[in-house]
């Protein structure tokens, strides 16, 4: 078959690799009609998140049951699935309560309680995401070995076309538990940096949970411009204001109810800023956390989904003591979520689709992935047809 | 052998309360001690050069504690914070390591008590036979490099289970003259919360005599912990899930083997 092969960063190409099979009783075979190019799948580009070998990649998929494993009972093939991007092996203490970014089982080879990313210490598999999170292959392919088959994917409604559905296997899960994390209550005030395609959803996701204002921040116009047309945001464009001061201006002197992080490590950097990282042996940066720290109001509620993969000098923990407020962040609970959102998305309550900007074979992949990186385009979101 | 099971108190105890003094007083790790000499050295001989100025004596004086803190392993700081970084002294092999189980303690118990199930979960072991109600053999490759996991050779020995509760403890060792004796005790008890059973593993294996031994037990002592660490959250895996998840055999396009 024909996939997306991580090889070294900046070093991705589409290769003929062997066709997955059934390895275990709980597996299916998925033949995928529809993937997309994750921001965090950048992470790994731009090698912030360290991958030591070859790696199909891709964890937002969708497609058609080929095959299932003898043991797979809830599935049969023919039937069209989602997929989270998280594998839970569905029987741990954490898969109990639907936290499959925690399974205890899933991944095999780093898995650590002490969640240290910094020393390749990760939680439960992850679809093509480096072998920290255990080395499992993606599904930027044509097939993908879908993992506990009776406990992840779930059945799309009929009449649902696949672009329509598609980011809950990620995305739009993610916008979602950051609303959730930040417990967002009707009639508050939203800020989220961050207008890629997570910050979009999470902002369409904080209207959903009742805000009254939801403000988007980020440094391209093009992607304020698709905050503004696809969910409705008011933006600020933090390279021409101060996003800080001005978010505590629109807000009365206050700051926002919440802050919410959709940007992570990769954040934009000066080159003072730069050469700082190199002095403390420091990997990107935690400017865009520190921003929602100063962003927020007292006692308000800070939720981080961008991704960050390294321990930051300076942390400033004195604000989070002063002014009181929540701090939750991680890799989205999407089993926990994904079945009411099916019903938002079945009831017509949300639009997801409105964010993709790219449709492309899946052989284009590599040089999407490039375009997505560098901007270029007015690029949002891709999604390859395989 | 009999003392392995739960403290592992060398046959000379007289060395061990040698051992255990020498070990309060140190209390700085060995990159700790190394880094402390040498910058040590460093700000002793930059501030020496400056002896006149107020910065250049306080910099000799700082050197030339960190000179002795390197030195003598031990750092009036880390006592005074209460902090050991010092690698803990044993003789052999021993390893304590604990997981949770969601599963009933009577399954988690009778899984591990049907010792033929070892094999299942804990990777260096071949086999295992139950040849009497307490006695079993036991068969266990012997890796050539515990980083590369070769084959090399396996290796037998009898075993005898020593203390047995039923669904709360189980303790065996090996008899005396085994090519490798070992012992190991496994305490079952329930978590908290109805989160299953908590499986604490004490496992020690008794290097051959002679400093070489003990100098190959000193450097292979993390392996064999992250070892035993593995072995337990597979019997989790293989209890929980069912299956023992791999990705062995997942075309990748990857071109290493050895995954």
């Amino acid at each position: 078959m024909k996939a997306l092969v991580f090889h070294k960063p900046k070093d991705v190409s589409v290769d003929n690799v062997e066709d997955p099979k059934i390895e275990e009783p709980t597996d299916a075979i998925v033949r995928i009609t529809s993937t997309a190019i994750c921001g965090s799948d950048l992470h790994i580009y731009n090698g912030f998140m360290p991958q030591p070998h070859d790696l199909v990649l891709g964890h937002e998929f969708m497609g058609i049951v080929e095959e299932v494993g003898s043991s797979v009972s809830k599935l049969k093939k023919g039937d069209r699935v989602i997929v989270p991007f998280p594998i839970g092996c569905g029987h741990c203490m954490f898969c109990q309560h639907d936290l499959a970014t925690h399974c205890e089982n899933s991944n095999e080879t780093n898995y650590s309680q002490d969640g240290n990313l910094a020393k390749a210490h990760g939680g439960g598999q992850l679809y093509g995401f480096t072998a920290t999170y255990g080395d499992k292959n993606g599904g930027q392919a044509e097939f993908a070995r879908v993992r506990y088959a009776d406990y992840n994917p779930r059945i799309v409604p009929d009449g649902i076309p696949d672009e329509k559905i598609l980011f809950l296997t990620d995305i739009f899960s993610t916008g979602w538990a950051a609303c959730e994390w930040a417990n967002v209550s009707p009639g508050e005030t939203v800020v989220v940096f961050g207008c890629g395609p997570v910050g979009i959803m999470a902002q369409k996701a904080a209207w959903l949970h009742g805000a009254k204002r939801v403000i988007g921040v980020d440094i391209y116009d093009y992607r304020l411009a698709k905050a503004r047309e696809t969910a409705g945001s008011e933006t600020i464009n933090a390279h021409s204001v101060d996003a800080v001061k001005a978010i505590v201006e629109m807000t009365g002197g206050y700051g926002a109810d919440v802050c919410i992080d959709a940007v992570g490590m990769e954040a934009d950097r000066t080159t003072l800023e730069k050469a700082a990282n190199v002095l403390h042996a420091q990997k990107g940066s935690d400017k865009v956390l520190e921003n929602c720290i100063d962003a927020v109001r007292r006692g308000g509620k800070v939720s981080v989904v961008g991704a960050y993969g390294y321990p930051y000098d300076k942390f400033p923990v004195q604000k989070w003591w002063e002014k009181n407020f929540t701090l939750r962040g991680g890799q989205a609970w999407v089993q926990k979520y994904i079945d009411h959102l099916i019903t938002l998305v079945a009831e017509g309550k949300v639009t997801l689709d409105d964010v993709i900007t790219h449709r492309v074979p899946l052989s284009e992949a590599a040089r999407m992935y490039q375009i997505f990186n560098d901007k270029e385009d007015n690029c949002v979101k891709v999604v390859l047809k395989p | 052998m009999a003392n392995a099971l739960k403290t592992l108190v060398p046959p000379n105890s007289n060395k061990s309360v040698r051992q255990r003094q020498a070990k309060d007083f140190t209390n700085v790790g060995t990159t700790g001690r190394v880094l402390s000499v040498l910058g040590g050295a460093a700000l002793t001989y930059y501030g020496w050069s400056r002896k006149q100025s107020p910065l250049g004596k306080s910099l000799t004086t700082a050197g030339g504690y960190l000179v002795l803190r390197g030195a003598s392993g031990f750092c009036l700081v880390n006592k005074a914070l209460h902090l050991d970084t010092a690698p803990p002294k044993t003789e052999g092999f021993e390893v304590t390591s604990s997981v949770t189980i969601l599963k009933p303690r009577q399954e988690v118990y009778q899984f591990w008590r049907q010792l033929e199930n070892l094999p299942r979960f804990m990777q260096y072991l071949e086999d295992v036979k139950q040849t009497g109600p307490r006695r079993s053999h036991w068969v266990a490759k012997i890796p050539k490099n515990i980083i590369y996991k070769e084959k090399l050779s396996t290796i037998e020995w009898e075993a005898e289970i020593d203390r047995e509760k039923e669904n709360s403890l189980i303790a065996w060792r090996s008899l005396p003259n085994s090519e490798v004796e070992n012992s190991g005790e496994v305490r079952f008890t329930d978590a908290p919360s109805n989160r299953g059973t908590v499986v604490q593993a004490t496992i020690s294996y008794q290097p051959p005599a002679g400093a070489a031994g003990k100098l190959a037990a000193k450097f292979l002592n993390p392996a064999f912990k992250e070892l035993v660490k593995q072995d337990l959250r597979r019997f989790k895996r293989l209890l929980e899930a069912g299956e023992i998840p791999t990705i062995i055999g997942q075309p990748s396009g990857r071109k290493e083997e050895n995954y």
